[in-house]
Formats: structure tokens, C-alpha cells, sequence
């Protein structure tokens, strides 16, 4: 139907389409100024700060902003702390996010087996650290790491292993947070896996046994292909989320001990809200924008490879 | 492997699991009833002799955590009741009404859940600065009015509403928020009951947003004020476990006794392409 058509004859159909029409603007204006206002804004203003020297002086007067260019960037890229904070972050999502994810693969295979009774409890149990508030998780972990009382080296020390100063070695602060933040977060890719999982076709399974597939066969040839969407899935939000981390250093290490646990999100925050240099924090935020989005990408175009 | 080993494997792989996970929370609870010093005494106990409420005492009383417990509910509530609202009116559209450009608006907000939030976050400090929301509940509040997670999450179930029954409605002469109202609304309820306990243990359990916006004690949500008493109280293991507890409990909770729903939220969001 052509425009001229529409004008010329108001049919009761042609009515009740331009009525949803009007409903429909009128349904999706409060949240889409809200989104528009709040975030896409926001998200342009930083980009266009970047190239500013927005700081605590532009914050009292706005006639001391200066545009910069690119020297935000180019400050950041001779900065050692950003690169010791790019680094952390990125130890952080390459080892802490394929170690979350297999701890998820293997409690949902776990889950998922047809031997398991009770599959509803354990489930639950898996999933409860998930819910917790990450900043009084992070609270009760960081007396868990206490290097003489922390429960982590007592029970350590019942096998023999010498206490190690979890959040005070600059070595093992690292991985601490990391070994909280799989606890804190498996269960999450866990419930979306054990999802996959019961997706897949019995009769796959069958037609596999069939053939004399065996447990082991049956796994690599039916239900790893079968998960792959979900588990690409899995991993780039897991990806996407890891390289945001700010709430554990920031409560239980502060970024220290020298930097080991500095994460991009942390630096921009110091930068940004401690320091009020705002420009220079909103070009770090956009790195980290740019660092997932290409990740993300890149992530996609490897599993489209793969598949085909 | 036979079948009863193989059961028995999978058993104690479980078992492991489930002290591994429960260890932290269980350590917490147990410390947060123990007097002063007692954390920390060795060989550890989870029980020591004395039970007291003197920690969650000391909390309420010197520390007027009551204070942040009400400000974090009451931030939570107003998000979680602003969104629902916003969040199902937009995936109503998005899914039953038709206009030009739909698929295209949808596809580009979609694009926007690759943008992290910490890149808003500057700028809409500045802007609520500048609409002096600094230091208030709104502050808190606004950047949770609408998300593209909870818009898209209600498009996708209100797919399934058949078409034929909002066109009768139509026919018998109801308006289009009427319809919403009385139609739609009652037919998204499992999804929208999920989306409310997503979106109010989100905002329970946010840290950074409310960290940045609110610069006054008394403002504090929980996260923040136990972020905070973490650096006087540092030596006060119990009373940090209490406050941990009261910040967790609410949340741990809900979850409780709302999983099913929670957990279909998360697969329906998941699995989907």
C-alpha cells in the first residue's frame, strides 16, 4: 500500500493501523527518551570528552575546557599504570574466564547426568554465591585470604602447603581474585549450559549408542557440537563481564598490593572520580569499550569460521 | 566404567563441590553470632560457645545500618517498579504493534548491550550533576528507569500472545492502553515477575553506580556503606561478617523463594538466538 492510497481512502483498517501506530510511539517514548537520555547520550558525550581536558577545573567552571585532540590517548599510551592495568585486566579475563567457564562446563555436566537425583538442590547450591552481593562476598573472602587466620590456609596447611599471603603478594593477589570470582560466578554459566544441554535431542544420543558410541564418544561427537552455540554464547558474556572488573579489587585490594591488582575499570575510576580528570578517564573508558567490542568480534567471526 | 562407580564419581565430585561453594557462606553466617575475636581463634570453629547478637547489635545500633538497609530498599523498589513499567509498555510495542522501522530500532538497541555501562558513566555524573541529582535517590534510580535486557526479555515472550485476541479487544472498542492493561499485562506476568527479581537484586546488589553518585554517608545503599565500614571496622571480622549477612540475606532470600522464575529468566535470555 502506497502513500497516496493511505490518504485517500481511511478504510477502518487502514484506522486501527495508524491508532497502533500512535500507541505504539506512545508506548515506547517514556523508556526510549529514558535509554536516549541516560546512556546514548552519555555514551556520544564521552567519546566527544576524550578529546577534552576536562578536569577538576572545567567541573567548577566549564570555560576552562579545552579540546585536546588526541592527547588523552596519547598520554595514556606512555602511561606505565595503564598498561599495568590493561595487562591485569587482560590475566584476568584469559585465565579467569576459561577457568570459570570449565568450572561452569563441569558442574552442569555433573547436573545434567541422568544418574543424579536431588539435580534441583544441587543446582540451587551452585547458584547461590551468584545471587550474593559481590561487594560483602568480596568482604567475607578477603578474612578468608588472612594469611595466619583465613580459613583458605588453614586448610591448606592440613595438607601440608605453607600459608601464602593471598592479598598481600603481588604474585598471588591476582589469582585470589580470581579464584573468588569463579566461586561468585560459575553457577550463572552453569544454569545456561545444563539449558544447552537438555536442548540437545535424546534421540542423538540413541541413534549415537546405536552406532556403539561409548560415554566418552557420545560427549565428544554429539554433545560438544550440539552446545557449541550456547557455549560461544556463554563465553562472550562472560568475556564481556570479566573485563569490567572493579568491585573485588576495589574492596578487597584496592588495586595493590604495587598495582597487581589495577584493573581498567578501577584506573578509570581513580582517574575519573577520585582525581576528577575526566577527559583522561573517559578516553580509558572508550579503550575498554573498543578492547570488548573487537574481542567480541572477533570471538563471532572465529565461531562462524569454525562451524562452517 | 560400570554404571554404580561411575554414579558414585559423579556423587563425591558433587559432594566436593557443594562444601567448596557452601564453605564461604556458611563461615559468614556462623562468624557473624560469634563475640568479638572469636573469628579468628585457632584451630578454627564454626560454632564457638557463646552465641551473640551483639555484632548485629552493634550494627544497628552504632552504625545505623537500618539507615542504608531502608535506602537500598527503597532505590530498589523504585527501579524495580519504574522498569517494569517502561521495560514491558516498549516490549509490547516492540512485539505487537506495528510501525515503520521497528525491527530496524529494535536491531540497533540491541547493538547497544555491547556498550559496558562504565562509559556512560562519566558524562551522566556531569549531567546529574548538572540537574542536581547528585547525592539523591533519583541519582541512583534514573539510570535504571529502562534497560535494553528488560525490553528485550518482554518482547520475546509477548511474541507469543496470540494477535487474535488483542484484535477482539480492539473490535469490542478497548483502547490500546486498555488492552495493555488488562490484556497484556496479566498474560506477561511469569515474565514480568522474573524481570522484577532480576532487576531488584541488580540494583540490591549494584556497587559502582551508587559509589560515584552518592558522596553522603547517609545516603549510602548497603554495598557502599560495607565498602566503606571495611576501612575503620577492618579489625572487626564479626561485625564485618553481620553487616555482610544483612547486606546478602534479603537477596539470598528471594531467590529462595522465587528460583523457578529466576532461573527461567536467565535460559529464556540465554539460550534464545
Amino acid at each position: 500500500m502506497n502513500a497516496r492510497e493511505t490518504r485517500s481512502q481511511t478504510t477502518p483498517h487502514t484506522r486501527t493501523f495508524r491508532k497502533t501506530q500512535r500507541a505504539a510511539y506512545a508506548f515506547l517514548s517514556p523508556s526510549m527518551s529514558a535509554i536516549l537520555i541516560f546512556f546514548v547520550g552519555p555514551v556520544v558525550a564521552a567519546l566527544g570528552l576524550s578529546f577534552t581536558d576536562f578536569d577538576i577545573y572545567a567541573l567548577g567552571n566549564p570555560e576552562y575546557l579545552r579540546f585536546v585532540g588526541l592527547e588523552n590517548y596519547l598520554r595514556l599510551v606512555e602511561n606505565p599504570r595503564f598498561w599495568k592495568a590493561l595487562g591485569n585486566t587482560l590475566y584476568f579475563v584469559v585465565v579467569g574466564g576459561p577457568l570459570s567457564l570449565a568450572v561452569s562446563l563441569g558442574a552442569a555436566l555433573l547436573i545434567n547426568s541422568r544418574l543424579l537425583r536431588l539435580r534441583g538442590l544441587f543446582r540451587s547450591v551452585f547458584f547461590l554465591p551468584v545471587v550474593t552481593t559481590l561487594v560483602a562476598v568480596a568482604v567475607v573472602w578477603r578474612y578468608l585470604y588472612h594469611p595466619s587466620d583465613g580459613l583458605l590456609n588453614i586448610a591448606l596447611g592440613w595438607i601440608g602447603i605453607a600459608p601464602i599471603d593471598w592479598l598481600g603478594d603481588p604474585d598471588w593477589a591476582m589469582p585470589a581474585i580470581i579464584l573468588m570470582a569463579v566461586w561468585k560466578n560459575f553457577g550463572y554459566n552453569m544454569i545456561i549450559l545444563v539449558a544447552g544441554l537438555q536442548s540437545i535431542p535424546e534421540t542423538l544420543y540413541e541413534a549415537a549408542r546405536i552406532d556403539g558410541a561409548g560415554r566418552w564418544q557420545q560427549f565428544v561427537h554429539v554433545t560438544l557440537p550440539m552446545l557449541a552455540p550456547t557455549f560461544l554464547f556463554v563465553a562472550i558474556i562472560t568475556m564481556i563481564g570479566y573485563f569490567q572488573l572493579f568491585a573485588e579489587p576495589y574492596v578487597m585490594t584496592q588495586g595493590g598490593p604495587s598495582d597487581a591488582t589495577l584493573s581498567i575499570v578501577l584506573f578509570m575510576y581513580e582517574e575519573g572520580f577520585r582525581w576528577w580528570n575526566i577527559g583522561y578517564a573517559a578516553a580509558i573508558s572508550f579503550i575498554l569499550f573498543l578492547i570488548i567490542l573487537v574481542v567480541t568480534i572477533l570471538q563471532l567471526r572465529f565461531s562462524n569460521r569454525s562451524r562452517t | 566404567m560400570n554404571q554404580p562407580l561411575f554414579r558414585t564419581l559423579i556423587y563425591s565430585l558433587l559432594a566436593v563441590g557443594v562444601v567448596l561453594t557452601l564453605t564461604p557462606l556458611v563461615w559468614m553466617v556462623f562468624a557473624s553470632f560469634m563475640p568479638t575475636g572469636q573469628a579468628s581463634v585457632f584451630p578454627p570453629r564454626f560454632l564457638s560457645g557463646a552465641v551473640t547478637m551483639e555484632q548485629y547489635g552493634a550494627l544497628f545500633s552504632r552504625i545505623e545500618l537500618g539507615r542504608y538497609f531502608l535506602n537500598s530498599l527503597i532505590v530498589s523498589v523504585s527501579v524495580t517498579l519504574i522498569s517494569l513499567l517502561l521495560n514491558s509498555m516498549a516490549g509490547y510495542a516492540f512485539a505487537k504493534l506495528s510501525f515503520p522501522g521497528r525491527e530496524g530500532l529494535f536491531r540497533v538497541l540491541l547493538t547497544g548491550l555491547v556498550i559496558p555501562a562504565q562509559v556512560s558513566m562519566l558524562p551522566l555524573f556531569l549531567l546529574l550533576k548538572h540537574m542536581g541529582l547528585v547525592n539523591t535517590y533519583w541519582g541512583v534510580i534514573i539510570p535504571g528507569m529502562a534497560s535494553i535486557f528488560g525490553i528485550f526479555l518482554i518482547r520475546q515472550y509477548a511474541l507469543t500472545i496470540p494477535n487474535s485476541l488483542l484484535d477482539a479487544a480492539r473490535i469490542d472498542g478497548a483502547g490500546e492502553f486498555r488492552i495493555y492493561w488488562s490484556i497484556v499485562l496479566p498474560l506477561c506476568r511469569p515474565i514480568l515477575v522474573t524481570l522484577a527479581i532480576f532487576t531488584f537484586m541488580g540494583t540490591w546488589n549494584d556497587f559502582m553506580w551508587p559509589l560515584i553518585i552518592l558522596t553522603d554517608g547517609s545516603m549510602y545503599t548497603l554495598p557502599v556503606a560495607l565498602a566503606n565500614l571495611l576501612g575503620e571496622h577492618v579489625q572487626d571480622t564479626e561485625l564485618m561478617m553481620a553487616g555482610a549477612v544483612v547486606t546478602v540475606m534479603p537477596v539470598m532470600l528471594l531467590f529462595l523463594f522465587l528460583q523457578k522464575y529466576y532461573i527461567e529468566g536467565i535460559t529464556v535470555g540465554g539460550v534464545k538466538e
